[in-house]
C-alpha cells in the first residue's frame, strides 16, 4: 500500500510542526542535540501517525506496539511527536529543560505518558527492546518493539550482544532503526564504522536488513507498513538521514550537536521550515 | 546458599508461570531441575552480561518477575550503568542473585571475588541489598523479594553453609534479626559471617561475656532501630562481614551511631582496602586477614580489657 496524497501532506505539515516546536523548545532551554532531534522528525512522524498500533487515552495498553528512543539525547523530538499525538497537552512542551520543567533532556520513563524506557547512555535501548519483544513471544501476543538508535550508538558492544540474543530468539517482533546521519559527537561516524560495514554486521548477525531515505515520507512508510521483512528474523532499518535536517545551516553541520537556536535566529528558522499545506 | 536458592525459585515457579531466571552462562548443573520442570523459563542469555540486564528489564517492563544470576562481579561491577539505568531508575524489580560473596571463590582470584560489591551496590537509589547469613535467610530473602517494587541485590555465599537460625525465625526485608541476646557487648554481622559472629559469641561465653548476635540481612534499607536498640547500653559494639573496610556493615553502622549520638567504640572486622594477591581458599585466606572467630575472640578480649 502506498501513501496516500493527502495522507502524505497531513504527515509533511505534522513534520514541519514538530520542527517549529523543537526551534523553540531548543531556544527556550538552550538545549543541545537539535540537529540529532530533527534527523529523526521524519522516521517519528510515520511511526506515531501511520504505523504504531498505540491509543493515547490508553498508554499501559498490554497489547500496544511499543517504541524505544535509544537515542536518548534526542528526546526534544519524541516529545513533540508524542504531544502531537496526544499523549499529554503540547503546553508541557514548554517544560523542556528549563528550572522546574517536567521533561528532562533525556528521557524517564517516570516523566509522562507515552515514555516507553528511560535512556540518554546509548546502548541501552535495543537490549530492553529486545526483552519487551522476547515477552510479546512469549505471551503470544502481536504487538512490536520498535527502537530507534543512533549509527554512532553501534559502537556500543551492548548493541551487538543484543543483536545475537534478538537473532537466536527469532524476534520477528523487534524492529531496530539506525537513524545513519553519519555525523557523531566528534567527528564522521565514518571514520570509525562505515555505515556499508554496519549493514553487513547486522546481516551476518542474523538480521533481516534494509536500507531507506530517512527523510522519504513515502519510502519510510512502505516499509514499515511491510513487517517483518522476513518471518523468524529481527528486521533493521538503516534510515539513511542528514543531522540537522530541514533548515540549511544546520544540516550536516556537527556544531548543532551541540548549539541551539537564538533568539535572533527563531524567526528565520520558522520561515525556512515553511507554512503548512 | 545456592542449592537453597534453586529450590525456593523451583518452589515459586510452581505458583507463578510469570517467573524467570536468566544466566549469564554460570551455575552448571546448578539449573538441572529447574530446567527440566521449567524449561521456558529458564534463559541462559549467553556471555552477555550488560545484554542480559537489559533483556531483563524488557521483560520486568511486560510486568515478569525476573531473577538475573550470575557469579558476583559479573552481574555487578560488569553492568552497574545497566542496572543504574535500565533498573533503578526505571524502577523495575529485577532480583540480581550474584554468588560467592566475599572471598567464597578463594583461589579463582580477585576477578571472582566481591569484595566491594555492598558498597557499591547499596550507593544506587532504590536498590535493595539483601546479603542472607544462612540457608533459612536465603529463602525468605528470595520469597519476600517477589513483594519489592524496585530491583534488590541478594549476595549468597556458595554451597555448604549452615543453619543458624531456630524453628521460631521471622524474616523480613529491612528488618535486622537478633539471635542471641547478651549485655555485654553486640556483635552486628551480614551474609556469611553471620556464621563467624555465633562461634565468636560462643567463645566469648567462655570468657563469661555476654553476646548479642544480630544478622544485618538487609543492608539497604538499613534497620536503624535494631542498630541503636541493640547499641545503646554495650559496652562494645562489632560488625563482621567479608567485604572492605569502606562503605559496608560497619560503615553503615557507624553513620547511625553517630546519627543517634549513640557514642559507643565500634570495632570493624573486615578486609582492608586492597586486592587480594594472596592464593588460597576461602578459608586460608579468612586466615591471612584475621577473620576466623579465634582471631576476631581475642582482639575484642583484648579491648574489653583496656
Amino acid at each position: 500500500m502506498d501513501l496516500e496524497k493527502d495522507t502524505y501532506i497531513d504527515l509533511k505539515n505534522i513534520t514541519k510542526e514538530i520542527r517549529k516546536k523543537l526551534i523553540y523548545m531548543h531556544y527556550k532551554a538552550n538545549a543541545s542535540h537539535i540537529g540529532s532531534a530533527f534527523s529523526i522528525v521524519d522516521l517519528l512522524t510515520v511511526l506515531y501517525f501511520k504505523i504504531l498500533n498505540i491509543d493515547p487515552n490508553n498508554p499501559t495498553d498490554p497489547e500496544r506496539d511499543r517504541f524505544i528512543l535509544s537515542k536518548g539525547h534526542a528526546a526534544s523530538a519524541w516529545y513533540a511527536i508524542l504531544a502531537e499525538r496526544g499523549f499529554f497537552d503540547k503546553k508541557i512542551l514548554e517544560q523542556y529543560g528549563i528550572d522546574n520543567g517536567l521533561l528532562p533532556e533525556h528521557p524517564d520513563r517516570l516523566s509522562v505518558r507515552g515514555i516507553e524506557a528511560s535512556t540518554g547512555s546509548l546502548g541501552h535501548g535495543l537490549p530492553i527492546g529486545v526483552g519487551i519483544a522476547l515477552a510479546g513471544k512469549i505471551d503470544n501476543k502481536k504487538y512490536r518493539t520498535f527502537v530507534l538508535m543512533s549509527d554512532g550508538e553501534c559502537q556500543e558492544g551492548s548493541i551487538w550482544e543484543a543483536a545475537i540474543s534478538a537473532s537466536r530468539f527469532k524476534l520477528d517482533n523487534l524492529i531496530g532503526i539506525i537513524d545513519a546521519n553519519k555525523l557523531q559527537a566528534y567527528e564522521k561516524t565514518d571514520n570509525i564504522q562505515s555505515i556499508s560495514s554496519l549493514i553487513n554486521k547486522f546481516k551476518d548477525f542474523g538480521w533481516e536488513v534494509i536500507e531507506i531515505n530517512g527523510h522519504d515520507l513515502k519510502e519510510i512508510f512502505v516499509t514499515l507498513n511491510n513487517l517483518p521483512l522476513r518471518r523468524n528474523k529481527p528486521t533493521m532499518i538503516i534510515a539513511n538521514t542528514i543531522k540537522g535536517k530541514g533548515i540549511k545551516i544546520m544540516e550536516n553541520n556537527l556544531e548543532w550537536h551541540y548549539k541551539s537556536p537564538k533568539k535572533e535566529q527563531i524567526e528565520e528558522f520558522i520561515k525556512e521550515i515553511g507554512e503548512a499545506n | 546458599m545456592r542449592k537453597t536458592f534453586v529450590n525456593t525459585l523451583i518452589s515459586l515457579m510452581r505458583e507463578n508461570k510469570d517467573i524467570y531466571l536468566l544466566t549469564g552462562d554460570l551455575g552448571f548443573s546448578v539449573f538441572d531441575d529447574l530446567k527440566k520442570d521449567f524449561p521456558a523459563n529458564f534463559l541462559n542469555i549467553g556471555v552477555s552480561e550488560a545484554n542480559m540486564i537489559g533483556i531483563a528489564a524488557g521483560l520486568a517492563l511486560c510486568k515478569k518477575q525476573v531473577f538475573v544470576y550470575s557469579i558476583i562481579p559479573f552481574i555487578t561491577f560488569r553492568v552497574l550503568e545497566q542496572i543504574r539505568n535500565d533498573l533503578c531508575y526505571q524502577k523495575l524489580p529485577v532480583k540480581l542473585v550474584g554468588v560467592g560473596g566475599g572471598l567464597s571463590y578463594g583461589a579463582a582470584g580477585t576477578t571472582h571475588h566481591s569484595i566491594e560489591d555492598l558498597a557499591v551496590m547499596t550507593s544506587i537509589p532504590g536498590m535493595t541489598v539483601i546479603s542472607p547469613g544462612d540457608p533459612k535467610e536465603v529463602e525468605m530473602a528470595v520469597r519476600e523479594s517477589l513483594k519489592l517494587d524496585g530491583p534488590c541485590f541478594i549476595r549468597l555465599g556458595r554451597n555448604g553453609e549452615p543453619i543458624l537460625h531456630d524453628e521460631n525465625f521471622s524474616f523480613s526485608i529491612g528488618k535486622g534479626i537478633i539471635l542471641k541476646r547478651g549485655i555485654d557487648i553486640c556483635i552486628f554481622a551480614i551474609g556469611n559471617m553471620l556464621e563467624t559472629a555465633v562461634e565468636v559469641s560462643n567463645i566469648l561465653e567462655k570468657s563469661n561475656i555476654k553476646t548479642e548476635v544480630i544478622s544485618i540481612h538487609t543492608l539497604k534499607p538499613l534497620d536503624e532501630k535494631i542498630i541503636v536498640n541493640s547499641s545503646k547500653n554495650k559496652k562494645l559494639i562489632v560488625s563482621i562481614e567479608e567485604h572492605i573496610e569502606t562503605g559496608g556493615l560497619g560503615t553503615k553502622i557507624a553513620d547511625v551511631l553517630m546519627k543517634y549520638q549513640v557514642y559507643k567504640k565500634l570495632i570493624k572486622f573486615a578486609l582492608p582496602d586492597t586486592f587480594v594477591h594472596n592464593v588460597g581458599s576461602q578459608k586460608y585466606l579468612r586466615e591471612i586477614f584475621s577473620l576466623t572467630p579465634e582471631k576476631i575472640a581475642s582482639k575484642i578480649i583484648i579491648e574489653l580489657n583496656k
